[in-house]
């Protein structure tokens, strides 16, 4: 540990100004985040509501119900009703006049009819918690769910195992074997990120209709255990740190190239495969460009991202549904990047900076 | 080694090669036609091709308000988030980077709504004042700062590589400003922003690299339509339509090596110009 971070793990005496500084610091920073963070929550709020209530303004944030009264057998909204003598009661609507209605106090039914005099169309109405569970069910039936999601796990499995496997080959290629133009051949490889995605779009796809692919899972897959340079890179580099002692001394017993690999390296470098696994199956999971094209019309081999674009086609007037299938397409990465989030943030240090 | 050679070969170079052999032939998808060699034709045509101009005009129109916004921001908030102020840092990077893995087309649809007339941001302006807040996604002249914030929420992947950048400044360098009488303002201009200039290059050509093949959100959220006005047809979302509705595919390959020009010739400018102000403390 060097001097300097030793000191700056000492706390420095907290003078008023580095509070002030810290408290100002602090608030700014929060605020931000929670508007940035704010659409998911306005999300999670309306896909818990009743269409009634998005439509209306001034309805309650959370996702709430108008009160109503049970009264002889039936349900009647309540409203809260000015009072001759300046209180305002909240009382249940029984009979709806234009001039008049009748009202019951709920907190005392017996009493009898309250005839108010006014109308009714100017009062407003409390509001009950009411979160619409019901909607996740609906929308788990109409967009079938159970369909989508098997798709869009076994799309990110297959693809996350073949881009492992074949990236893991070729990193430990580059980082540990000499070849002619290996140099030239890493420097292509990091261009390929540069690359426009049109550019090779086109006769990529046509191929895939000549051979027949299209409507099937194979364009997605197959590529997958072809290797990719984001990957590779990031397996590289963090091959290169692992010391060549142990694959020398393992060559020298006769180990073969992939005995090494697998016996030496394979145990060292797991924080990368990890890395790189948990990395593929999110992106394989939010890749919506993909299945889109080469899945149009197959309506029962698509993941979910492809199934809520074509749900929202049908249903965006049903606004509770379209964000109750937003959630349920989210939950899994994004409880995945919670649970591993150190993951991510490593991954993205090192593909992002150490060029 | 060589399952990559042969990926690459098969999914990045061939491909690449075949597009351009492309953009010399009449091909489409039907292929109703016997191929012939057209020459230049498909080059003429993209020059005398008003829409392509026209959703050229509209990608640059965009990137001019997106790039600024896609390398100041994650940097600015990386910068809040390593002051020596700040409280919490851990938790609020985790939770800055939390939308990034959002799917894209949840993402797009949540902000449908979000920035609706329903939504909380005009909520939020109505109660600042604002008695009649845009309808951003269907106003011509809010569409390109409405599709500004939907992109700032996945700028999480560029704070946590700023964050990265700013801890690997040396602290010798903040005591020996401080020892000058430099202040928070001066530090940052003289010390942090040259030495992240680096990595405020880098986010900045990828920002343009993408902000170049920008599409997927405009296709998702207006059904690839270009509504309000056109503002959305941006040039890569012509190629796609070019190439999978309307499937020309001579003519589409034409337009993305157009394209793939146009980002090398970017690139090249940025890297030329790049020598004025991004400094390597690693050169002398």
């Amino acid at each position: 540990m060097t001097a300097a971070s030793l000191t700056s793990h000492r706390r420095p005496p907290l003078k008023p100004a580095v509070v002030m500084r810290r408290a100002i610091l602090t608030v700014v920073m929060s605020g931000i985040l929670i508007a940035f963070l704010s659409p998911l929550a306005y999300s999670a709020l309306v896909s818990l509501k009743t269409e009634q209530q998005i439509s209306q303004p001034n309805s309650p944030l959370l996702p709430s119900d108008p009160a109503t009264f049970d009264y002889q057998g039936k349900a009647y909204d309540v409203y809260y009703v000015p009072m001759p003598d300046g209180t305002t009661r909240e009382l249940a609507l029984v009979k709806k006049g234009r001039q008049q209605s009748d009202f019951v106090d709920p907190g005392n039914p017996d009493t009898g009819v309250i005839t108010w005099q006014g109308s009714w169309r100017t009062l407003s109405q409390p509001w009950e918690l009411e979160p619409q569970w019901d909607n996740y069910a609906q929308v788990w039936g109409l967009i079938d769910f159970p369909r989508l999601l098997f798709n869009t796990v076994a799309l990110a499995v297959i693809g996350t195992i073949g881009t492992v496997l074949s990236c893991l080959l070729v990193a430990y290629g580059f980082a540990r074997f000499r070849f002619p133009g290996r140099s030239l051949m890493f420097t292509l490889l990091l261009a390929t990120i540069f690359l426009p995605a049109a550019v090779t779009l086109i006769p990529t796809y046509t191929i895939f209709v000549k051979l027949g692919w299209v409507g099937t899972w194979l364009p997605l897959l197959v590529p997958a255990f072809f290797a990719n340079a984001y990957d590779v890179f990031l397996i590289r580099q963090y091959l290169m740190t692992i010391p060549r002692d142990l694959d020398e001394a393992a060559a020298i017993d006769g180990a073969s190239p992939l005995r090494i690999l697998r016996s030496v390296i394979l145990p060292q470098a797991w924080p990368v495969i990890v890395a790189v696994s948990i990395f593929t199956f999110v992106y394989s999971w939010n890749d919506f460009f993909g299945p889109l094209i080469y899945l149009a019309g197959h309506e029962d081999i698509q993941p979910l991202q492809v199934g809520l674009s074509r749900f929202e086609g049908v249903y965006h007037t049903e606004r509770a549904f379209i964000q109750a299938g937003n959630i349920m397409t989210l939950l899994i990465p994004v409880i995945l990047f919670v649970a591993f989030q150190r993951v991510f943030t490593r991954g993205i240090v090192v593909t992002g900076v150490e060029k | 080694m060589s399952p990559w050679i042969v990926g690459f070969l098969a999914f990045t170079l061939l491909p690449m090669v075949a597009t351009f052999a492309f953009t010399f032939l009449n091909l489409t998808l039907a292929q109703d036609e016997p191929i012939t060699f057209v020459g230049l034709d498909n080059y003429v045509r993209l020059a005398n091709d008003g829409r392509v101009w026209e959703t050229l005009g509209n990608t640059f129109k965009f990137a001019a308000i997106w790039l600024p916004v896609s390398v100041i921001v994650p940097f600015a908030v990386a910068v809040g988030l390593n002051s020596r102020y700040a409280f919490g840092s851990s938790l609020m990077r985790t939770l800055f980077f939390l939308p990034y893995v959002v799917p894209f087309v949840a993402g797009v649809l949540v902000w449908n709504q979000m920035l609706g007339q329903e939504g909380w941001l005009n909520a939020a302006l109505r109660f600042l004042g604002w008695s009649t807040p845009p309808d951003w996604l269907y106003d011509t002249t809010f569409i390109y700062p409405g599709l500004v914030l939907m992109g700032i929420w996945g700028i999480g992947a560029g704070i946590i590589v700023n964050l990265a950048g700013l801890r690997g400044i040396p602290t010798e360098l903040y005591e020996a400003a401080r020892i000058d009488g430099a202040g928070p303002v001066a530090s940052l201009r003289n010390v942090t922003i040259p030495m992240m200039s680096p990595i405020l290059f880098y986010t900045l050509i990828l920002g343009v690299i993408e902000v170049l093949q920008y599409f997927l959100v405009p296709l998702v959220l207006k059904n690839g339509t270009g509504e309000p006005g056109g503002t959305t047809l941006f040039f890569n979302l012509n190629l796609y339509l070019t190439f999978f509705s309307y499937q020309q595919l001579s003519y589409g390959a034409t337009m993305a090596w157009l394209l793939f020009g146009i980002a090398l010739l970017v690139t090249l400018i940025l890297f030329r110009l790049s020598r004025r102000w991004v400094f390597y403390a690693g050169e002398r």
